[in-house]
């Protein structure tokens, strides 16, 4: 078939999506925010903020950009976060060795758990995902490693490849937050990726995707794996921040903390999970005087984000954003 | 027709059945397509048109008989690989990609045998080279004007005219068409013809059609299915006389 001339110019494809350029200034200035903001607020807080915000990426990984919703993403978290503070408690590795640990256990565990779940769609795969996450809940509560009901305790922060003193959380904060950045680029790199393309396809319509040729478990898989080494790496990291690894990390409370997250900062958004898992990290925080109440409360705003919000806290100012500017352009 | 009937088939398929939970929705349909033709599949709602495409394009496991694609088996095949091997189908309802954007629905088609797809350390901008034929398959279709737009907010007919550019973007050998015109207005209907006239050089088309008009229009050969069953074949002439035919077609305005 012949070019025609109205061919010629290079499609606008990029009108859409937001400008590359404009995300590059934002994605800087919050870097340089985050960069000093240790000396304003408590660094393990905000340590703590950036483990979940990399966890809700991860899972959003899943849930936003393939259409799967996971319900037992705590497995990787936590399971990940038992192998690396093994690692280092008991094995006397060094930290970076840890993490790569639990990273390579998540990235199995997810490679072996997607096999089982991905054949199913909708709440089966959900419940697939649950019914696994719990029995590796089980597992970790009798396996003699884990330290049962205590967990691994007092996991300590030797130096970061036998340089870097980890030791001060001022230091463990910017060795998280390069871990963090790291993560977060891995997951903005696959959305926008050639595989990010696909993955969009079959979340938009999958027997479309796999009657143009693609077989989409496979891709699904990937996406699956993925997002669980992604998870193990949020999970290993909270280790050297807390010292410890804990049945907490593997319960389905955590699987449904992450689903939270997403939903209120809004799903399938790159900014929504962290500032979601920002809001929910800071109320647990700042709230826990209030004890039991807290739960009330995520219950509350998890209610009003379904029923009010659908997309989410990044997902309506898009839309709002959008709405403007499509309405200035039409003639 | 002595011409044609020279030309060997390109699917082949033998005793398809297709029974759900007792009911037999297709039964023991023998179809042979001719290559380079139009093959249009009609009937009464119910007959099992649907089901045979399913069953064509390995979207639904046949419960017995065999499905040949040019002399090859591919009964057990699962339907991604169907489409590798050059046998594209579309669908009733229009398969877009809604939230991807019209020229991203088409390349969507294009990267595929780049061999890129699982690639997710690569920027998007190794996607750029197929831009511009992108832009061809979507001017053949006269969306050039809805290249930016998502594919949800097109009307009726371009969605259609949209599926068709991400089906040709992967130049099948065969293509099948359910139901290209359901749902149009009479000026769709004609573009949608034509345009399936076109595309029809060099390729091999079966298609699931209620509109008669275009099927007496362009099909080479009619097959008649009524519950499951082929009533007949033959080119419409022949076809548009049998008295089974008509029967079959009593009552919902059909051939005449």
């Amino acid at each position: 078939m012949s070019t025609s001339p109205t061919t010629a110019a290079p499609p606008a494809a990029t009108v859409r999506t937001p400008r590359t350029g404009m995300l590059a200034l934002f994605g800087i200035a919050a870097v340089a925010v985050m960069l000093v903001a240790p000396f304003g607020v408590y660094p393990v807080f905000l340590m703590k903020v950036m483990c979940f915000a990399l966890f809700a990426c991860a899972f959003n990984l899943l849930l936003g950009y393939t259409g799967l919703l996971s319900f037992g993403h705590a497995m990787f978290f936590g399971g990940a976060a038992y192998i690396c503070a093994h690692t280092i408690k008991v094995l006397g590795f060094s930290p970076e060795i840890g993490i790569l640990a639990g990273v390579a256990f998540a990235a199995f565990l997810g490679l072996l758990a997607g096999l089982l779940a991905i054949r199913r769609q909708g709440i089966y795969f959900a419940m697939v995902t649950l019914a696994l996450a719990q029995m590796f809940f089980f597992f970790c509560l009798q396996a003699p490693f884990t330290g049962g009901e205590d967990g691994l305790q007092g996991v300590p922060r030797r130096p970061l490849f036998g340089l870097i003193d980890i030791s001060k959380d001022i230091n463990l904060y910017y060795v998280v937050l390069a871990i963090f950045v790291f993560g977060f680029l891995v997951i903005y790199r696959t959305i926008h990726s050639p595989f990010g393309h696909v993955l969009k396809a079959i979340r938009e319509n999958e027997p479309r995707a796999i009657s143009l040729g693609y077989r989409a478990n496979q891709y699904k898989l990937l996406a699956f794996v993925l997002s669980a080494a992604l998870t193990g790496l949020a999970g290993s990291t909270k280790v050297l921040v807390f010292q410890l690894a804990s049945l907490t990390d593997v319960a389905w409370q955590m699987s449904g903390e992450v689903v939270l997250m997403t939903l209120v900062g809004g799903m399938g958004t790159i900014l929504g999970p962290i500032v979601g898992a920002a809001i929910i990290v800071t109320m647990q925080n700042y709230l826990a005087g209030l004890g039991e109440w807290v739960l009330v409360i995520q219950g509350v705003i998890f209610v009003a984000a379904v029923s009010l919000f659908r997309r989410g806290i990044v997902g309506e100012i898009i839309a709002i954003v959008s709405y403007y500017r499509s309405g200035k352009q039409q003639p | 027709m002595d011409t044609v009937s020279d030309v060997p088939y390109i699917v082949e398929a033998t005793g398809l059945t297709k029974e759900f939970k007792g009911f037999a929705a297709v039964k023991n349909v023998d179809l042979r397509i001719r290559r380079n033709t139009i093959h249009a599949l009609i009937g009464p709602n119910g007959a099992g048109k649907t089901t045979c495409f399913n069953l064509i394009t390995k979207f639904l496991e046949p419960t017995r008989g065999t499905i040949r694609l040019n002399g090859r088996d591919i009964t057990r095949t699962p339907p991604a690989d169907v489409a590798r091997l050059g046998m594209v189908r579309s669908f009733q309802i229009s398969a877009t990609f809604p939230h991807l954007t019209v020229v991203d629905n088409v390349r969507i088609a294009l990267q595929r045998p780049m061999g890129n797809s699982f690639h997710f350390w690569k920027s998007e901008s190794s996607l750029d080279s197929l831009n511009e034929r992108a832009m061809a398959l979507l001017a053949d279709v006269d969306l050039t004007t809805y290249a930016d737009h998502l594919a949800v907010e097109l009307p009726y007919g371009r969605k259609r005219a949209l599926e068709i550019a991400t089906t040709l973007a992967l130049d099948p050998e065969m293509l099948l068409l359910d139901e290209p015109t359901s749902g149009m207005g009479r000026e769709d209907i004609a573009r949608t013809a034509d345009l399936i006239r076109r595309v029809s050089k060099n390729r091999t088309i079966l298609m699931v059609e209620h509109n008669l008009s275009v099927v007496a229009d362009l099909s080479d050969t009619i097959t008649v299915l009524a519950r499951g069953e082929i009533l007949t074949e033959g080119p419409y002439a022949e076809v548009s006389k049998n008295p089974q035919v008509i029967e079959a077609y009593m009552g919902t305005g059909g051939a005449h």
